[in-house]
């Protein structure tokens, strides 16, 4: 390892390396309650990043607003928090600004599906080369534990105090079906396929959703009697099942079953990687013409 | 000199953009602005620069706020009702300090209105529309040529003091096609935003000397990492709940544009050096008040135009110069009187103020003006 | 010559949530007060589940501090 001079946040606490490097010591121990599984999800982000290298210059990370929203600020990259549900607009306009930037959005369930929706669904039908990690935890953990778009029906949250009636979305599902190229879902407990399929999703030239199953033991955790974080992570391990298996399983099998893994992997062109040739064409007609 | 074309203010104003830098557009379609998206469409591949629809205007304006932060000059168009639901961004690219131009062709309001007809019904909205205390800039093209010099000049504010600027467009001029000259580059005055590559690791993104109001910040991606967020943040970019912050951050986002009104503010003043009547009037109203003014003169009235090109901040300070050798100001605008306001504000004590409002999707005649002209003897 | 790794604790940033003690195979850890620590005559193998699942940083397997250059973050 070379020493680098120019050194910002000194080594104040004991860290692993990992931390050091990617995340902003001076800003940590983040605000999430224990036990949240935001924390393991943004340490997956970072894994994922050393494992491919990425230069932290070139590397933007944009956020929401919402409990995972706050990871853009721990991290060491340029990092942008932006207002509730526009995330994915704000990245669009980076990425197409400047495509060789490897852009990673971090949001949560309601931030990216429910007042962030129509960027979702428009982000992913249009292919823009960005890399969504969903910190899913079934819940509004900022605002003090609403119901979410992915909170199951019949389960509670301050809004909902008689059960949820609506029915949940699958957020990865939902992307995939408005044409992202690249949707998977990882889980808090599940860690090194969570890093590999973020990093796999980066890789991916596409639009990448990695829809994350974090655990929220202050909010739907209580309202739901699911006990402690490692109640809620020991569920994880012991109602995953993989897409393969899920296949081969009935409706009712599959109810309250965490399929996880790389859900759906297409080629489609990538939108900013068409617009350059779009500039490239006209600019070589423009030769010729004159 | 110029070529001279034949151009339509939205389109102009497209023209006048890519002269003052803009290389990315981000909006969406609506009436009477929807040329604007379609021209930067057509131009801005030619040009090296990104045009891309977004599936609403919220989209539109934090995709714009996107490219900006990214470091490349940005900007959306809508009307009135995409202007609402802009809001709440255009107060993030306020706070975090983003320089971006936002486009208004107004319209008949409220609501869904009247899409094809003319109205200034949103310049209280241009201030005020985002939550909570921040400074705005709003300029307002009166002609096609205006369109496309102003828009230049609406850039170059924006980057300079590192905020939104709000180019305040009505249906009239923006629908409106004639001849102009389009300025010679060489005669054009192009500002970029203050910035700093690769700055040393422990500079602070909004750090300043004692004094300074605009922070240099480097462009996502050229060197110095930081971060950027819609919450109360110190020097260091990170959210605080300090109360002290909070006042220092607002008081200088504040004082940005209130000490550099010299700087910002514009006014066009026609015959108004012998005027004892003055129509007071900005965007497409001023071509009823010039015929109107005219028609006074022929009849031996001394009546002259102030015409705010700056809507915000008011230009207070000329208008209060010229009240004090007037009788009378007629405020003409196509609202149910909104600067109106601030001009019985500023100078209702010094002379008489008359109103020509117009709201029904009309345009304001010269002689509705005339007339208020005539029987002021 | 492999450099020597050992388990290292940060009690600042534990919160004491419990998920490293509860999915270490060799039961080596357990929270006491509200902080980790390391079980009375337990065994750590240094496997690292800890470290994967820690929400809050406060636990990881590193080489022994005095053994390699320290990194230190640039741009």
């Amino acid at each position: 390892m070379t020493v680098n001079t120019g050194d910002v946040s000194k080594k104040t606490q004991k860290m692993s390396d990992l931390i050091y490097k990617y995340m902003r010591p001076e800003h940590l121990p983040h605000i999430w309650c224990p036990g949240c599984g935001n924390g393991i999800i943004m340490r997956d982000v970072a894994q994922a990043i050393e494992n491919l290298g990425l230069s932290r210059n070139q590397t933007i990370i944009v956020s929401g607003i919402g409990c995972s929203s706050r990871a853009a600020g721990y991290m060491d990259f340029n990092t942008i928090h932006t207002t509730h549900g526009r995330a994915l607009a704000f990245a669009t306009g980076i990425k197409l600004a400047n495509p060789e930037l490897e852009v990673i959005v971090i949001a949560g369930d309601g931030d990216l599906a429910a007042i962030g929706g129509n960027h979702l669904i428009h982000a992913a039908r249009r292919n823009i080369g960005l890399t969504v990690v969903c910190m899913n935890n079934n819940i509004y953990g900022m605002t003090g534990g609403q119901y979410s778009p992915t909170t199951p029906t019949g389960e509670f949250g301050t809004t909902a105090p008689y059960g949820n009636l609506d029915r949940s979305f699958d957020i990865a599902g939902l992307a995939y079906g408005a044409g992202a190229s690249y949707a998977a879902r990882g889980s808090a407990y599940h860690v090194q396929q969570t890093v590999s399929l973020i990093q796999e999703g980066i890789r991916n030239r596409g639009f990448s959703i990695i829809d994350v199953a974090s655990v929220c033991p202050t909010y739907y955790g209580r309202k739901n009697k699911k006990g402690s974080a490692v109640d809620m992570l020991k569920w994880q391990r012991d109602n995953a099942v993989t897409p393969e298996q899920a296949a081969k399983m009935t409706p009712e099998e599959l109810h309250g079953k965490l399929v996880i893994g790389l859900l759906h992997h297409t080629q489609y062109p990538e939108f900013t990687y068409q617009y350059n040739e779009l500039i490239e064409r006209l600019a070589k007609e423009r030769e010729d013409h004159e | 000199m110029g070529k001279i074309v034949l151009m339509q203010g939205n389109e102009a104003c497209v023209e006048g953009a890519i002269a003052a830098g803009m290389r990315f557009y981000a909006g969406y379609p609506i009436t009477p602005s929807t040329e604007i998206a379609e021209r930067s469409a057509l131009r801005l591949p030619q040009v090296g620069g990104k045009f891309i629809q977004m599936e609403d205007e919220i989209g539109s304006i934090a995709c714009a706020i996107g490219a900006s932060v990214a470091g490349v000059k940005a900007m959306t168009a809508t009307s009135g009702p995409g202007f609402s639901l802009k809001q709440e961004n255009l107060g993030y690219a306020c706070l975090a300090e983003i320089p971006l131009v936002v486009v208004d062709v107004q319209r008949q309001g409220p609501s869904t209105g009247m899409a094809t007809s003319p109205s200034q019904g949103d310049v209280m909205m241009a201030r005020w529309g985002t939550h909570g205390d921040h400074p705005m800039i709003t300029l307002s093209p009166s002609s096609v040529k205006e369109c496309y010099d102003l828009v230049i000049r609406a850039f170059n504010l924006s980057e300079k003091y590192r905020t939104p600027v709000i180019f305040l467009m009505d249906e009239i001029v923006g629908h409106l096609r004639e001849g102009m000259e389009i300025t010679p580059e060489d005669e054009i005055e192009i500002v970029n935003r203050p910035t700093v590559l690769y700055p040393d690791p422990k500079r602070k993104p909004y750090q300043m000397k004692k004094g300074q109001l605009v922070p240099k910040m480097a462009p996502f991606g050229k060197g110095q990492r930081y971060n950027i967020t819609g919450l109360i943040h110190d020097e260091s970019g990170f959210p605080t709940n300090s109360n002290a912050e909070a006042e220092k951050l607002l008081h200088r986002l504040m004082h940005k544009i209130s000490d550099n009104y010299e700087d910002i503010v514009q006014t066009e003043e026609v015959g108004m050096e012998d005027a004892e009547v003055a129509i007071f009037c900005y965007g497409g109203t001023m071509r009823a008040a010039m015929s109107a003014m005219e028609e006074a003169r022929a009849k031996g009235i001394k009546c002259g135009i102030f015409r705010p090109v700056t809507i915000w901040p008011f230009p207070e300070k000329e208008l209060r110069k010229a009240a004090g050798k007037l009788k009378k100001i007629i405020v003409a605008e196509h609202n149910y009187g909104q600067l109106l306001l601030e001009v019985q504000r500023v100078a209702g004590s010094m002379c008489e103020i008359e109103f020509v409002g117009k709201y029904n999707g009309s345009v304001i005649t010269p002689e509705e003006i005339l007339e208020k002209a005539v029987n002021s003897k | 010559m492999s450099s020597s790794k050992e388990l290292i604790m940060n009690r600042d940033w534990c919160k004491g949530c419990g998920i490293c003690a509860a999915f270490c195979p060799k039961h080596a850890l357990e929270i006491v007060n509200g902080k980790v620590q390391r079980s009375e005559g337990s065994t750590c193998v240094l496997c690292g589940q800890c470290e994967l699942r820690c929400p809050d940083y406060a636990i990881y397997i590193a080489e022994t501090e005095g053994e390699k250059e320290q990194w230190v973050k640039s741009y």
